[in-house]
């Protein structure tokens, strides 16, 4: 049925109309619809699209004519209202944001000629080349990227201790310059206490910790997980520690590592037991028995994070970091006996695994293989941001599917009494991740009770009041669905061993003076000290969400939407380098 | 060779599209300025293409030729003519010419006639017929030819006695920079250069002594048709850009075109060779009753405004047809402007756009741009239907085949004995 109705001396650009017709005619009962100016050419248009009907003979270019054709029944009121409605609220809403971005470094130092850091999430394969040009560029370099081979680490790391600049990762999760966060990362506090990490979840675990005791971050240096390698030799570690060292915000030093080789391990140490400035390390799967001169080792990240807050007030670092531990009650059937810890993050995993190892006594239950951190008398610990989970998915803290899975797949087992799992909020994470995972919770926990068990979840929350998700919102959302919710992994950890009649017992530690002290004048170099004396004016090749958390914390940064050059394509790239290089011989 | 590098020669050959000088100096019989045009002969948009492979605007647009220059009675006669091979076809852009969408034109057809100062070369268009039914886009009924007979007969001559009037004819230059400030990106939009153009011209035309019922309706002509000045932009683009092609070297894109088969590029350093890959089809806003399943391949050598630096170059210039680059707003368009700085050498600060805080037109495309970063220009366009007289059904925007550019690479540096 054709309706026709005229909007006299209505003048609408020819652009809104289409669009508004395009909107009519999606809407239910409506056919067809037409809507123009009453030009000739329009009228003999709507003729074509017979549309035409004898209502708009007298219609001129100044009256708007709609022509609608609608199914028998179909109400025109809604239709007529909800083009007033379109006409009335023309102002475009963009879907997308107003970032601005560029497509090449030429235009990126132009539209940020101050920038000091590049942070580089493009794919392995090209990160290097990439993070050669920041170099060039005399930029620092943060590199996300994974899949780097270590020679290019290597050689890009030499480069820049040559070049005085410094090359975070490659596969470097996280870093704050300044409370600027840096991929994966937390909006901690600032306050005095910098640290330097090979392991991302490890930097995210102490910075948040500190931040929630009431300590501050000056900076956080993340080196990739080989820095400590025997081929790379710690040279990032080694400069970031030169560069807090000199750096005057920083008065505690912490650094965070899993056990390196033995000779980088004593290179670091004498360089540590070196600076004026206390240093608390965490070698993860260590268990020291004492400090040594200024150099305080701890045994777990929320023992480092405790230790360095001391430190930072200039109190007394105490023999024993033990907190106490409630024990919920627990009714578990005799054949649940596993503990079963489904992890996003890789060092909070290692930490889960070596805690229990030890509550276990065990010798050799860590394993590395096939996503299992541990795997002994029936409890497993899983890194679910392994290689092997995240091959064409996204990784566990920015998707959870993949831990739903494992969750109800744990559930089901009926020797399962403890489901252990951490959460990592902030930056680069995901948006809401007790939303997604509680009804899963939820649901796997009433089925186990339907089937007669009794089925326990603990979580460990990282992260920081301060961080874009809302932490008290997080914690209530899990504990509203059953899961304990614990502030530390260590806590977490010892809360489900507890459960499980396992303990682990703490020695107190000694203070001796240094045996390796070996004094040495060191100085850093002016373009890390540089970097470190405000915030960075950031490059971001790749990955948008990260430029959208720097700018979020007032520092400038410009979006370089990279791609491959001349679409990967090698012959393009080497004609582009000769008509580069090329001269005319006159 | 005054330059070293592939840079100092780009940076020739856009000093010359920056210091180009278009003055619209007369309206004439295609055949007058086009000796080519002899018999019949017709000529078409885009690169060299035979009458079989065009597509069906551009065919009819061919119909619409033969019919207007009286060469057969009627559709079927005109068809069989062309299907026989009796009508010869040259590309516009090798006889100095540009043509819009089918580019169709025959030596009867009243051009405009550019001269650029600068260098002293001149380019032609014919006129813009309006909207709807029209030749360019493949219309050939009466009403069609009725009308292009009325520009033949009245239009032009009337035109051509105005600018005679003007001392130097019209300096085309100064018409650009007024419109540009007053929201034109000249392809999609061109009401305000289409308006100034009528300011300049219609004192002279009312002074000129002749019948007040033909000047009224050359007058009216004028005022109803909104993108008149848009063929009037391509050939003073046409005429820039030979002008600075004159130096045969480096990577700057001297024209794009489209004749809805192939899209085809010339760059300064391969001086008339075409360098071509299968258009893309337009994506846009439609008409009532069509839809991108009735587009019509790209087409046209319209895209001569894009060279120079207006419009999908200049979106950001005209906020009014932004929408047409799909749902975006203001943002969008910006967006798409600075992305076209990131394939173009510099800007060009005779045309400056207010949106864009008075930062010039983007000034010479660079193929080794395109090429490395994989950013194609924007081409602001209409969209014809791929059947033969129905005409225009929508407007959009369309980017060439990356493939061009590296073509044109290739063989440059083939040309300069690299590979």
């Amino acid at each position: 049925m054709l309706h026709t109705i005229i909007k006299k001396n209505s003048y609408q650009d020819s652009v809104n109309l289409m669009l508004l017709t395009n909107y009519i005619s999606a809407l239910e009962g409506v056919v067809q619809a037409s809507i123009m100016m009453g030009t000739p050419a329009n009228k003999d248009i709507m003729r074509n699209s017979g549309l035409y009907t004898d209502e708009l003979e007298p219609a001129g270019a100044n009256d708007m004519c709609i022509v609608i054709d609608t199914e028998a029944h179909s109400g025109l009121d809604d239709i007529l209202v909800a083009v007033d409605n379109f006409l009335s609220d023309q102002s475009v809403s963009s879907s997308q944001s107003s970032m601005e971005s560029v497509r090449s470094w030429e235009r990126a130092l132009k539209e940020n000629p101050n920038a000091n850091l590049a942070i580089i999430s493009v794919p392995g394969q090209y990160a290097a080349a990439e993070a050669e040009k920041a170099l060039d560029y005399g930029l620092h370099a943060f590199i996300f990227s994974d899949n780097v081979p270590v020679e290019e680490e290597l050689s890009l790391k030499q480069k820049a201790h040559d070049k005085e600049l410094l090359v975070m990762g490659p596969d470097c999760g996280t870093g704050i310059i300044s409370g600027v966060p840096l991929a994966f990362a937390n909006r901690v506090k600032a306050g005095n206490i910098g640290v330097v990490g090979a392991s991302g979840t490890g930097i995210q675990e102490v910075t948040t910790l500190i931040d929630r005791m009431g300590g501050g971050i000056s900076h956080a240096i993340g080196t990739g997980g080989r820095d400590l390698s025997e081929i790379v030799g710690a040279i990032t570690m080694l400069d970031g520690i030169r560069g807090l060292a000199h750096n005057d915000q920083t008065e505690v030093i912490v650094i965070v590592s899993k056990p390196p080789a033995k000779a980088v391990r004593e290179k670091v140490v004498s360089q540590l037991q070196g600076l004026s400035k206390p240093v608390v390390t965490l070698f993860l799967g260590e268990k020291p028995s004492a400090h040594e001169g200024n150099v305080y080792e701890a045994y777990t990240l929320e023992e480092a994070a405790m230790i360095a807050i001391d430190l930072a007030k200039g109190a007394a670092v105490q023999p024993l970091y033990s907190l106490p531990i409630d024990v919920p009650k627990t009714a578990l059937n005799p054949e649940q006996t596993s503990i079963q810890g489904l992890y996003a993050g890789g060092t909070l995993a290692a930490e889960a695994a070596m805690l229990i190892a030890d509550a276990l006594q065990l010798k050799d239950g860590l394993i590395h293989e096939a996503g299992y951190v541990l795997r002994s008398n029936g409890h497993a610990i899983v890194d679910l941001g392994d290689d092997m989970y995240t091959q064409g998915k996204p990784h566990p803290m920015i998707d959870p599917a993949t831990r739903i899975q494992h969750i109800e797949k744990a559930a089901q087992d009926p020797a399962t009494a403890v489901i252990l799992f951490d959460v990592v909020l902030g930056y680069g994470g995901h948006d809401d991740v007790a939303g997604v995972l509680a009804p899963a919770i939820e649901k796997a926990a009433a089925k186990a009770k339907t089937e007669g068990r009794n089925l326990y979840f603990v979580a460990a929350l990282c992260g920081t009041h301060q961080d874009p998700q809302s932490y008290e919102e997080q914690k209530r959302k899990f504990e509203q669905a059953g899961v304990l919710v614990k502030e530390s992994n260590n806590q977490a950890v010892r809360t489900v061993l507890a459960m499980m009649q396992l303990f682990l017992e703490d020695v107190p530690k000694a203070h001796r003076p240094a045996t390796t002290f070996a004094p040495q004048a060191f100085s850093t170099s002016a373009a890390i000290e540089a970097l470190l004396a405000g915030k960075p004016s950031v490059i971001n090749v790749g990955l948008r969400k990260f430029t959208e958390s720097i700018t979020a914390s007032g520092a400038p940064a410009i979006q370089y939407d990279w791609r491959p050059v001349a679409g990967g394509s090698v012959k393009m790239q080497q004609i582009l380098n000769q008509l580069k290089d090329y001269r005319f011989t006159s | 060779m005054k330059y070293q590098t592939i840079d100092e020669a780009n940076r020739a050959v856009i000093d010359k599209i920056a210091g180009g000088a278009p003055f619209l100096v007369d309206v004439v019989p295609a055949h007058t300025v086009i000796p080519e045009l002899e018999g019949k002969t017709l000529l078409h948009a885009g690169p060299p293409i035979a009458y079989k492979d065009m597509t069906g605007p551009m065919q009819g647009s061919c119909v619409g030729a033969a019919l207007f220059e009286g060469w057969a009675k009627d559709e079927m006669e005109a068809r069989s003519m062309l299907e026989q091979g009796d009508i010869h076809f040259i590309p516009c852009h090798h006889v100095k010419a540009v043509g819009p969408m089918g580019g169709i034109t025959s030596g009867n057809m009243p051009v405009f006639v550019v001269n650029n100062r600068s260098e002293g070369n001149e380019a032609y268009c014919i006129m813009n017929e309006g909207i709807g039914k029209v030749l360019r886009f493949g219309a050939y009924s009466e009403e069609v030819i009725t009308r292009l007979t009325w520009m033949k007969d009245v239009l032009g001559p009337t035109l051509s006695r105005a600018l005679k009037v003007t001392k130097e004819g019209l300096n085309l230059n100064v018409m650009i920079a007024k419109a540009i400030t007053m929201g034109d990106e000249f392809h999609q939009r061109n009401i305000a250069a289409s308006l100034v153009f009528l300011k300049e011209i219609s004192p002279y035309i009312v002074n000129l002594d002749m019948d007040k019922q033909e000047m009224q309706s050359v007058i009216k002509f004028l005022a109803d048709t909104d993108q008149f000045f848009l063929n009037i932009m391509m050939a003073a683009s046409k005429a820039v850009m030979d002008g600075a092609r004159t130096i045969q070297a480096g990577t700057v894109v001297t024209a794009m075109c489209r004749n809805g088969q192939d899209f085809g590029i010339r760059i300064s350093g391969m001086g008339d060779e075409w360098f071509t890959a299968p258009v893309n089809t337009p994506q846009g806003l439609f008409f009532t009753g069509f839809s991108q399943a009735d587009a019509n391949p790209d087409i046209g050598d319209s895209a001569i405004t894009e060279t120079f630096g207006v419009g999908g170059m200049a979106m950001i210039a005209a906020p009014g047809v932004t929408r047409f680059v799909g749902a975006g707003g203001f943002q969008d368009a910006l967006a798409t402007s600075n992305e076209m700085v990131e394939i173009s050498i510099d800007q060009n600060p005779n045309f400056t756009v207010p949106t864009w805080n008075f930062r010039g037109i983007c000034l010479g495309i660079d193929a080794r741009k395109v090429v490395e970063t994989g950013i194609t220009p924007v081409i602001n366009t209409g969209i014809a239907h791929k059947e033969p007289g129905v005409g225009q059904i929508g407007a959009g925007t369309v980017r060439p085949p990356v493939e061009c550019f590296e073509k044109a690479l290739e063989a440059y540096a083939s040309k300069l004995g690299l590979l």
